[in-house]
Parts: structure tokens; C-alpha cells; sequence
């Protein structure tokens, strides 16, 4: 049993790490995407489509008028304004580790404290050039020390299960985006497959969820657009497919169920998204459409938050 | 009342006292950049633990660090056993107070405390006029606020009955001395004080209301993040294994009070609560406060919960009323009173006035109601100008001032700037009450890092330092 509020702000901080984490990855390879001989990113489509992952296309666009690197890194790092920049994220869940407190391990809270003090020193004259690297880096290590340091350092019991809710809740929608929207950059009707840009391009995939090595060494036959689909959403191997985070999602749901006695609506949920992902098959998704499974993903993955909100996080 | 400034290392005649000896001969082996290199690991510390204390809307960093002075302040046990007779005296004698206020109002009838002074005063709750809370105990957690101005002359500056904060920098700071001086705390046989979240559970699970169905649910009120003492509260809920709730956390059905949770509602019983009464119910108190509980006040009165401290013990901490205090021990408790008080003028009272406004440039003169170092005037530290200026505000409203002489604050070294240097400190002792009344050794000691300065206040860049009570 704990507050209501304090497991809210646990699942919060969660899922704004992982947020920023996810931002990181993203950048990181549009950089690394922009810098490729070919001029692929002539249009702009390659920063374009980062701010389309990160979903606030339409606020990018009341703000700048072009999906330049600097105003897409400006916007979805450093931006006040902008609720889900790197920044923001970092702040709010510092703010939210700060109301609670009591509830978090001191590996947890000095990593997100040391994060925030940090922050400040990172600006958009800083992250020019090379540095931009060494800001991604941090992000994402700020990241993974958190994640880490929660499940290395907390007792297993709500407030852990709550804290891994967030992440992978978090996660499963990042990973859908990023595979949705690169699919649509990727693969636009008229393009042949197969060439070496694309080569590059399908590994950025890969790479912005750390499953470039993975992919290579579960298929070992060179990057196929829908293997890369396939190990992105119904591997339980790789950790940030769709199926490892339902996977988590139940688990932790389950201990909830049990350590209450109590089952909600979100239990429900939580097991049709696993079960379809489990019981499923990749040629009925390609048959379906990606992009359309992939919506309906993020959707009910949306509609999952809510009742874990409902069911605890309120009171 | 001594003139010469009494150094508590170097004692009145320059011959360094007693317990100070091994600490002077540490100061005089360590070089100076070890003490240097030692501060900026403490700050370091204070940082990353996030021990800060929040001032709001003066611009600059909203989350400061309280200056923590690594020397520590040396109490022998003698010392300190008359200090702590004296505050659990002082203690008893203000709840009693308190109690006989909002009961029979016994001392009022003797005329021992104008009955204006207390029923028309500010902090003065009619609410709680005639209703009981458990152990008769109102001020659970007291600070009281104490100078020394010589050998064995130890005054009470001020009590603090209402949330008197600062003990998690009593803890923290031994933490911390501990941690980056070992050598030289070793040194020492110095009573620990980390026992006193626990002292402070107990203290709270003694005075469950009268309805509690069980073993009590504790929890800690916090009016939330942005209020300068929240580390402090974090930290004692983290310490006492309860829960820091805020406001909207709670809510009030049938006269009971309960938590949110993710299990859906819990009861709760006793209240620490640091969030003053105008914001405790805007059922009762100011409508606008959503720090508060609605119907907490009827659950409290009802018996079904209990407030610590007790809504409307402020009236023994006012200002007003800390002259009437010694006579306080006298009436209720027929002791002579071991600590004493300021002589203290109060500008209300026509003779005093005049005095007062006569003798202006010797003098301390404070705001009744006020706190944290604002709206004093600190006579010989000030200037023509200000000082007409305060005497005018005087003139316009005496009922609201007080003063009192310049106390000659006792001295510690201090590593400042330019090297280690006396500076002046007061000391902010907790006493505990519920079913019976402690006190853990040692306290806060505040000290003006300025040269010469009398104002300790943290608000006013005031520092702390450990307060080392020697075991015998």
C-alpha cells in the first residue's frame, strides 16, 4: 500500500527518463543519418521525421518553420515549451523525485539530482559540432544509470512495480513510433529497396533502440525491412520490442494483482496486448498494414496508461 | 549583564576551556587548505543529497545551501544538564500554559497574563477553546531558541511552539562532521543524536486520539515541494518509516480522516503536521488554502485524529507573551525557573515606550509577530537614518514591538574566509512531549557568518555547525 500520488510520481519519473532517453537515441541517429554522403537529407526528411517520432509535429510548426537541425535539436532538446523536451523531461521528473522522495532509493534520487544539477550547463551553443554527441551520450547514460539503479536498488514490492510500469509503458509507445515513422520515410511507395542508403538508413532503426548487433545476431542475413519490423515487435529477445515491454507490463501488473489481492480493468488490457503480440503473426501485421497495427498499438498502449491511472494512481 | 563578548573556546580570559583543547590543538596541526578542501566536500555532500532550503521570489538560486561551518560547537555534559532540566522545565510550564488557555484559564484569572495579550492576540484560536487533546500536550515538538553570554549565563531568546524546524540539520551536519572528520570526532566522547526520529515516533504514537482503532497511523503534512523546510520534512517521514502526504493526499468522511492510496482509502490518526493553522481546513480557517484539509478540524475536535503540534499552541511563543513565560514555571509548575529570559521591554506599555525610543541605538527591537530575521532593528549595528526611521514605525504602532539589550552572543570559531575566526551562534535545542518529555543532546547552532553580526537567521546568510554535547 502507498499513496496514490507517490506511485504517480513514481510511474511519472519513469516514464519521463525514458522519454529523454528515447529522444537521445533519436537524434543521435538522425544526426548520424544527415552526416551520410549521399545527400539523402536534402529535403530535410531525416529531421522531419524526428520531430514526427517525437509527436508534436503541430507544435513544432506554430514555432519554426523548417525542420532544420538546429530548431528540431533546439525544440526537442532544450525547449521550455515544449512539455516532452530532453530538458523538461529531466526537470519534471527531478521535480517529481523531489515530492517524493521517501519513496525512492538514494542510488535513484542522486541520479536524478545529479542529472538536474547537470542540466544547466547544456545549452544549444554547447551541443554544436561534436558536442551534440557528448549531450546525447549523457542523456541517454543519466537514462540508463536510473533504470538501472531502480532495479538494482529497490525493494520488490508496488513502488517497484509502479517505477518499471512507467518505463515500459513509455518504451512500448517510443519504440512504435520510431518504427512507424521510419517505416513511412524508409519505404514511400515509389523507392526500391535494397540500396546501399538504405542500408544505412534501416541500421539507424536498429541503432536508436540498441538492436543493431541483436538483429544481426538472431538473423544473420542482412537487413530486411520486415525482419526489422518482426524483431522490433514480436521478439521477446530484444528488450525494447513491443512484446518484451507487454511482457514486463503484465508481469509487473500481476505482482500488483497479487501483492493487493485485487484485479482491475488493467490487468484485462494489459494481457489482450501481450496475447496478440505472443499468439500473433508478423504476415497477418504486414497484411493488416504496419502502419495501421502500429497505431492501434500506440492507442491501446494510451488507452492501458489510463487504467493503470485509474485503477491506482488517483486514489 | 556581561559586556565582554564570551568565546566559547578561548573562555573569558583568553586560557582555552577545557573541552575545547583537543579541538584547538586540532585546529592548530590541520592546515588550512584541509579545512578549505573538507568544506567543499561537505557542500558537495549537502548538493547531491539535496539538503536545501528554498527561498522563493528574491531572485538567484531558489534552492540553496544553509553555509555549514565544519567546526563544531563543544557543550560539556555539565552544561548540558542544566540546559535540558532547564528546557524540559521551560516545556512543561508552556504547555501547561497552553492548555490552561483553552481550558479554565486559570493564570488569566490571577491576572498573571493580560486576558487582552492572549484572547485578542493573532495566534489565539477560539476554535480549540474547550476541547481536549490527548496527554493535555500541545507543543509535541518545541525549538527553543537560546544565547549564552558567559560561563553559566544562558538565556532563552525565543520559544517555537508551533513547527520549529532545523532538526534535520542537527542530524545531517553530525552526519556529515562524522563522515569528514573522523579523527578528530574520535577524539571526543560526544552523545549521538541520531536516535531522535525515533524518539519523535514514539512521541507521536503516544498521543494517538482517543478513537484511534489500533496501533496509529503517523504521517507527515507537508504543504509540498516548494515550501523552504520540505527537505526537512521528506527527511524525518523517510526517517520515521511514515508517509509524507500533502493536502489533497487527504480527505475527511464521517469526522475520519483518510489517505489516498493505491489501495483505495486508509485511515490515519496523528498528523505531524508543518503547515500552519490559517491553512490546516478551509472549512474553519482561510477558505482560499488548498494545503489543507476540509473537515480536518471537526475530525480533530471529534477526537478521530490528533494535530501535532496542536492547532493554537502559537499563543505561547508569541512574542508578547515570552515576558510572561518564568512566571509560567512559577504558577503551573512552583519551580523557580532554571533558564532565563531576556529582559524584554514591550513598546505596548507606555513607560517601556519611552524608554524604548529613548535608548533606540542600544537596543534590539523586533516585531511581535515577526520571524526569520525580518522587521528588527539591531541598534548598535545601525545607521542614524535607520534607526529614525524604525523609531517612527514604533511610534506609529508600539502594541507591535518589543526590545531587548543587545545581547553580547557568545563566540565560536568559525573557518571563514580569512582563515578561522570568532563568530557569533545561538543554539536551537528540541524538546519532545507526548507521554512523558526528552530531549536528545545537542541542537541546532546557528552562527552569523559575518564578522561581528548578531543575525543567525538562514534567511539572513546565517550558517549552522554540529553541536557536540559531551558524555561525562
Amino acid at each position: 500500500m502507498m499513496l496514490a500520488r507517490t506511485a504517480d510520481n513514481l510511474y511519472w519519473i519513469s516514464r519521463y527518463m525514458e522519454r529523454a532517453e528515447n529522444l537521445a537515441r533519436m537524434l543521435r541517429v538522425t544526426d548520424r543519418l544527415s552526416l551520410m554522403p549521399s545527400g539523402t537529407d536534402a529535403d530535410g526528411s531525416e529531421w522531419q521525421s524526428a520531430v514526427i517520432v517525437s509527436g508534436a509535429e503541430e507544435d513544432f510548426y506554430r514555432k519554426h518553420e523548417e525542420a532544420t537541425p538546429e530548431n528540431v535539436i533546439s525544440y526537442l532538446a532544450f525547449d521550455t515549451e515544449n512539455p516532452s523536451s530532453i530538458r523538461n523531461c529531466i526537470e519534471t521528473a527531478r521535480r517529481n523525485a523531489r515530492a517524493v522522495r521517501t519513496a525512492l532509493t538514494t542510488e535513484q534520487w542522486e541520479c536524478l539530482n545529479s542529472a538536474w544539477l547537470e542540466l544547466p550547463r547544456w545549452n544549444e551553443t554547447r551541443v554544436r559540432g561534436s558536442g551534440l554527441h557528448r549531450f546525447l551520450d549523457w542523456v541517454k547514460d543519466c537514462s540508463l544509470l536510473f533504470t538501472g539503479g531502480t532495479v538494482a536498488t529497490m525493494l520488490r514490492r508496488d513502488s517497484f512495480y509502479f517505477s518499471r510500469l512507467g518505463t515500459f509503458i513509455e518504451r512500448s509507445d517510443n519504440t512504435a513510433r520510431i518504427l512507424d515513422v521510419k517505416y513511412h520515410v524508409l519505404l514511400p511507395e515509389h523507392a526500391e529497396v535494397g540500396g546501399g542508403i538504405d542500408y544505412y538508413q534501416w541500421a539507424s532503426i536498429l541503432r536508436a533502440v540498441s538492436g543493431y548487433r541483436g538483429y544481426n545476431a538472431v538473423y544473420r542475413e542482412g537487413l530486411k525491412p520486415w525482419l526489422i519490423a518482426e524483431f522490433l515487435v514480436m521478439r521477446e529477445e530484444m528488450p525494447r520490442s513491443l512484446i518484451s515491454c507487454a511482457a514486463e507490463i503484465k508481469e509487473c501488473l500481476d505482482k500488483l494483482g497479487e501483492e493487493y489481492g485485487q484485479r482491475h480493468e488493467c490487468h484485462r488490457v494489459a494481457g489482450q496486448i501481450y496475447s496478440r503480440l505472443r499468439f500473433g503473426k508478423v504476415e497477418d501485421i504486414f497484411r493488416q498494414g504496419l502502419h495501421e497495427f502500429l497505431s492501434e498499438h500506440i492507442e491501446t498502449n494510451d488507452r492501458l496508461g489510463l487504467e493503470i491511472s485509474r485503477s491506482y494512481l488517483l486514489g | 549583564m556581561a559586556h565582554a563578548i564570551f568565546d566559547e573556546m578561548g573562555g573569558p580570559g583568553g586560557d582555552v576551556r577545557q573541552a575545547y583543547r583537543k579541538l584547538q590543538s586540532w585546529l592548530e596541526e590541520t592546515p588550512l587548505d584541509i579545512l578549505t578542501l573538507r568544506r567543499e566536500e561537505a557542500e558537495t555532500f549537502f548538493r547531491r543529497i539535496g539538503i536545501t532550503f528554498a527561498v522563493y521570489g528574491e531572485g538567484g538560486d531558489p534552492e540553496r545551501i544553509i553555509p555549514f561551518d565544519i567546526i563544531p560547537r563543544i557543550i560539556e555534559a555539565a552544561e548540558w544538564r542544566l540546559i535540558s532540566e532547564g528546557l524540559i522545565q521551560r516545556v512543561k510550564a508552556l504547555n501547561a500554559f497552553i492548555a490552561d488557555v483553552y481550558g479554565g484559564q486559570e493564570i488569566l484569572r490571577a491576572g498573571l497574563v493580560p486576558r487582552d495579550q492572549v484572547l485578542l492576540n493573532d495566534t489565539y484560536r477560539y476554535q480549540m477553546q474547550g476541547v481536549s487533546v490527548p496527554q493535555n500536550v500541545y507543543t509535541h515538538i518545541a525549538g527553543i531558541d537560546m544565547v549564552r553570554v558567559g560561563a553559566e549565563d544562558f538565556y532563552v531568546l525565543e520559544d517555537n511552539c508551533r513547527t520549529p524546524s532545523g532538526v534535520s540539520y542537527m542530524l545531517e551536519n553530525r552526519e556529515i562532521t562524522m563522515r569528514i572528520f573522523p579523527d578528530l570526532f574520535s577524539r571526543y566522547n560526544v552523545a549521538p543524536v541520531d536516535h531522535y526520529c525515533d524518539e519523535l515516533m514514539r512521541t507521536l504514537t503516544s498521543v494517538a486520539p482517543r478513537n484511534c482503532p489500533g496501533e496509529p497511523t503517523v504521517v507527515v503534512l507537508t504543504p509540498g515541494i516548494y515550501n523552504s523546510a520540505y527537505y526537512e520534512h521528506s527527511f524525518l517521514a523517510d526517517q520515521m518509516g511514515v508517509e509524507l502526504v500533502e493536502g489533497p493526499d487527504l480527505y475527511v468522511m464521517d469526522d475520519i480522516v483518510y489517505m489516498r492510496t493505491t489501495q483505495g482509502p486508509k485511515r490515519v490518526d496523528v498528523i505531524y503536521r508543518r503547515v500552519d493553522d490559517e491553512f490546516l481546513d478551509p472549512l474553519t480557517f482561510r477558505p482560499d488554502s488548498v494545503l489543507g484539509v476540509a473537515g480536518l478540524m471537526n475530525a480533530y475536535r471529534a477526537g478521530n485524529v490528533n494535530l501535532t503540534n496542536a492547532v493554537g499552541a502559537g499563543i505561547a511563543d508569541d512574542k508578547a507573551i515570552y515576558t510572561y513565560v518564568p512566571g509560567m514555571v512559577e504558577f503551573y509548575l512552583g519551580e523557580k525557573p532554571i533558564l532565563k529570559n531576556v529582559p524584554t521591554w514591550r513598546c505596548g506599555e507606555k513607560d517601556d515606550a519611552a524608554y524604548v525610543l529613548d535608548h533606540l541605538a542600544e537596543l534590539v527591537v523586533k516585531e511581535v509577530h515577526g520571524s526569520g530575521g525580518y522587521g528588527m532593528l539591531v541598534g548598535p549595528k545601525s545607521t542614524k537614518e535607520e534607526i529614525e526611521a524604525f523609531g517612527a514605525r514604533v511610534k506609529a504602532a508600539p502594541e507591535k514591538y518589543i526590545a531587548q539589550p543587545t545581547l553580547a552572543l557568545s563566540t565560536c570559531p568559525t573557518f571563514v574566509n580569512e582563515g578561522v575566526a570568532p563568530r557569533h551562534v545561538d543554539l536551537r535545542p528540541f524538546i519532545l512531549s507526548g507521554a512523558d518529555i526528552r530531549v536528545v543532546p545537542g541542537g541546532l547552532t546557528r552562527v552569523a557568518m559575518r564578522e561581528g553580526s548578531l543575525v543567525v537567521n538562514s534567511s539572513q546568510g546565517g550558517g549552522t555547525k554540529d553541536t557536540w554535547v559531551l558524555k561525562d
